[in-house]
């Protein structure tokens, strides 16, 4: 189907404002007598709190206010707070914005502070006087599963469908997958490859920090300024955390300067409404870059076990892994969808898949993009690769014998629907790029397949015309990847007007209807479809307003895109959507019609990356020579910024192969809380990261539309495993795959 | 009857059985019926207040259902009980 605006590249609504400098951020709040809040953070890795003292901090001239987690209000242990996308148990919200009885990470916030300025702020958290007994801290995943590791949490009992144990553990839950005999499947396999694997846990990197403002009024209402993935979200985690009512928190999105998942959870606001609170005055609180890396939620380490096995022709017989990921200082790490991405792209009789949520003294995790799948397929696209070398088979050859077709039973469970697997692994085969010729010393091509889930969930927006015929349209989406283009697109292609008469904006809590989170990769689907909801009743209005223009019945008129509302009966007699808007109060006052949904039938995406690597011997350095990421997007609504998320997500993953890890020392403290020591790729470190746009519309959108943002950053570690093993002949089973790492496998090896 | 795919730590509950045929219009009437048939599976599934438990998600024809307990199940519906999943 041919469309006007769907498909085109307009410049983004919010650029001007974003490229000079005057869009508004989070931290530019500013508000009549703003207090500047900071926090004091646990040394320790693991201590109990014997005593804080705050009166020095409240005995310096120009503080205001402190709070610990004995400010909190007493809340109801049992049950979970539903927060969208995601959900997390009550018991620990509160613990996980101020340690209770006991610090679990370092970092962990114990009290903090608000003052005239921020130096204030930091004289008064240095003074106040904190008494801990130092405990054993356990930080890697494995040791936290053994008998007699430390406990972080004296009541914790695994989750699980089996049969309850009454075990108190550091294992918070187990999940299984499981059919068919994978026994009996490896035991008649021609080949099978098992390994083990580890991962380290990674930050998101967004460039903006956590920041909040919080103007708490005497009447007890709340307004809350901040940065977010989603200010439903917000609102309803301050609700649980500080038992207050939903109706009278107001939460203001603004600018958000990257989240990739770690803007969904809360940190700095219910500090900000507490503050707030006690001293009478708005509160602001910004965190350092030292702080966002302590004390935010970035992604699990892990130890994944994966075992593929085949027939000699090329068929995989069974799948078999364990993941074991952290879930940091609280249960709730992503291994659920680790083990759900682990080899979906492949079809297999037989399964056998563990996971284990497993928590540690480190921060808390959060979602990052594609949550726990860049772990799971480094494994799995490393056996798979394995086992087609083996068989001397072409890797992409084996994964389009092996992949998994619409119909097909998930490793994971349901049946797949529309998937565009099979031609994106058709295009990679018929590609340029695969089939150049890449020759040199120290060289190699890797390729990785990935899989994530995509989500739909409720969405609200709202369309308001003025009387020139241009349109407001309100989204509760907050915007990350250029989503308010897609919108504006959206509504411009259903009423027919060009996009730049559409002005879309991300309206706050109290000015649009409830909207999950942007994240699962679902705001262009569900927004987009709450968006073209709008559209479709708008459009109904216009037909009954101009009716009554004419006299007639709405029967007798109908909307045509580029015309506007024309006559049934007359094909000449119409009315521009501007002079039915114009004649609006004279034909029964504002047209505002408001588009609902709660998404479903989103699809699946896949994504096939090819790199090309060089390895310097001396160094061990990888520089990635190539790089091109397939992906099935269902139809790209605004391809340059499907690219956008295609090339992001490739840039982030990459980083996570090659440079980026979390390093501790054995006390459990983070080593390198900064973006030197904590390598961050730059431009300077990629090439162009080329994109294929493989078009397999979803059936269930009116588009075709399928959610593009997060399986992109699925293949790249394993991608970029592929190429160094083609490279130097060495299988690497760690990240990150740094110089020093590559440099003491070739030493080891005796290639250097 | 509605297919029920048995998770492979509940299936010391059906003696081993990986997918079961079960009667119900709705997900609560599917876990009546498995409660029936294999006790102790709605203690496994819900908690003391009956709701589903929040690390279990529940797929209906492949899908993850949005209305929870209330959920339709067809005639010929394949139903999945997974672990609970959130995007970043």
């Amino acid at each position: 189907m041919a469309y006007d605006v769907v498909g085109t590249r307009p410049v983004r609504p919010d650029g001007t404002e974003k490229v000079t400098g005057r869009a508004v951020y989070g931290a530019d709040v500013q508000l009549p007598g703003l207090l500047h809040g900071k926090v004091l953070r646990s040394p320790h890795a693991h201590a109990r709190i014997k005593s804080i003292d705050l009166a020095p901090a409240l005995a310096i001239p120009g503080v205001y206010a402190a709070v610990t987690a004995a400010d909190m209000p007493k809340v109801q242990a049992e049950g979970v707070a539903n927060l969208g996308e995601s959900s997390i148990e009550k018991q620990y919200m509160q613990n996980m914005i101020l340690a209770g009885e006991k610090a679990l990470f370092h970092g962990h916030a114990i009290a903090a502070v608000a003052a005239v300025s921020p130096h204030v702020a930091e004289e008064a958290v240095k003074a106040i006087r904190v008494e801990y007994e130092v405990l054993t801290p356990v930080i890697d995943v494995l040791e936290a599963m053994k008998e007699d590791a430390p406990l972080l949490h004296e009541g914790l009992i695994t989750k699980s469908l089996g049969k309850p144990t009454g075990k108190v553990s550091n294992v918070a839950a187990h999940m299984q997958h499981a059919r068919g005999d994978v026994e009996a499947a490896f035991a008649a396999s021609d080949v099978v490859v098992e390994r083990e694997f580890r991962t380290a846990m990674v930050h998101q990197g967004y460039i903006e920090p956590q920041t909040a403002t919080a103007q708490v009024g005497l009447d007890g209402a709340v307004t809350i300024w901040t940065s977010t993935q989603g200010a439903f979200g917000v609102r309803a985690q301050v609700a649980e955390i500080l038992d207050l009512p939903l109706g009278k928190i107001k939460v203001v999105p603004c600018e958000i300067g990257g989240g990739f998942g770690g803007k969904i959870q809360v940190y700095m606001e219910p500090l900000a409404v507490l503050l707030s609170r006690k001293a009478n005055r708005p509160v602001k609180l910004t965190m350092s870059r030292a702080e966002v890396f302590q004390a935010t939620g970035p992604t699990s380490g892990s130890v994944i076990r994966a075992k593929v096995g085949a027939t000699r022709d090329g068929v995989i017989t069974a799948l078999q892994a364990q993941l074991y990921y952290e879930a940091g200082a609280f249960p709730g790490s992503p291994v659920g969808a680790g083990t759900g991405v682990i080899f979906a792209p492949y079809k297999a009789e037989n399964v056998l898949i563990d996971g284990y949520d497993v928590v540690v003294n480190r921060p808390r995790t959060s979602a990052y993009r594609a949550p726990g799948g860049t772990n799971a397929a480094f494994a799995s696209e490393q056996v798979v690769d394995e086992v087609a070398r083996q068989l001397g088979m072409d890797p992409i050859e084996f994964r389009l014998k092996n992949a998994v077709r619409p119909g097909d039973q998930a490793t994971y469970g349901p049946k797949f629907g529309a998937i565009g697997l099979v031609e994106m692994l058709q295009a990679v085969k018929e590609s340029e790029h695969y089939n150049s010729p890449l020759t040199g010393p120290n060289r190699g091509r890797g390729v990785a397949s990935g899989f994530w889930f995509n989500g739909g969930g409720p969405s609200s927006s709202h369309i308001s015309f003025n009387h020139d015929g241009t349109v407001n349209l309100a989204e509760g989406s907050t915007d990350i990847g250029g989503s308010r283009a897609s919108m504006a697109m959206i509504v411009a292609e259903e009423l027919g007007l060009p996009y730049d008469q559409v002005k879309p904006y991300v309206a706050d809590t109290d000015s649009v209807g409830y909207t999950d989170v942007t994240g699962g990769s679902r705001t262009t689907y569900a927004t987009g479809l709450a968006c073209y909801n709008a559209a479709q009743e708008a459009k109904r209005q216009l037909c009954e307003r101009a009716a009554r223009t004419w006299e007639c019945s709405p029967e007798e008129v109908e909307f045509m895109p580029g015309k506007g509302v024309v006559s049934k009966s007359d094909a000449g007699k119409h009315l521009t959507v501007a002079q039915v808007a114009r004649e609006m109060n004279r034909t029964g006052g504002p047209i505002h019609a408001v588009g609902t949904v709660n998404a479903r039938g989103q699809a699946p995406g896949f994504a096939v990356h090819i790199a090309d690597v060089e390895i310097d011997p001396e160094t061990g350095k990888t520089t990635i020579l190539r790089y091109t990421a397939f992906q099935d997007v269902g139809r790209a609504i605004h391809p340059s910024y499907v690219e956008g998320q295609i090339q992001g997500g490739s840039a982030q993953g990459i980083g996570w192969a090659l440079n980026e890890e979390y390093v501790y020392g054995s006390d459990g403290t983070l080593r390198n809380a900064n973006l030197l020591d904590y390598r961050i790729p730059t431009a300077l470190d990629l090439p162009m990261i080329e994109t294929v746009l493989i078009e397999v519309p979803n059936p269930n959108h009116p588009y075709g539309v399928k959610g593009v943002g997060e399986v992109c950053i699925v293949p790249p570690a394993g991608a970029v495993a592929n190429a160094i093993c083609q490279a130097t002949g060495q299988r690497f089973t760690e990240l990150p795959m740094n110089p020093e790492r590559v440099c003491m496998a070739l030493l080891k090896a005796g290639s250097r | 009857m509605a297919r029920v795919f048995i998770p492979g730590l509940m299936r010391d509950l059906t003696g081993g059985r990986t997918q079961v045929q079960v009667a119900g219009a709705t997900v609560r009437e599917l876990i009546d019926g498995l409660e029936q048939a294999f006790p102790g599976m709605r203690e496994r599934l819900c908690g003391p207040d009956g709701a589903l438990h929040p690390h279990v998600m529940i797929a209906v024809d492949g899908e993850e259902v949005i209305e929870g307990l209330r959920a339709p199940v067809g005639e010929e519906s394949e139903v999945h009980f997974l672990p609970a999943i959130a995007g970043g």
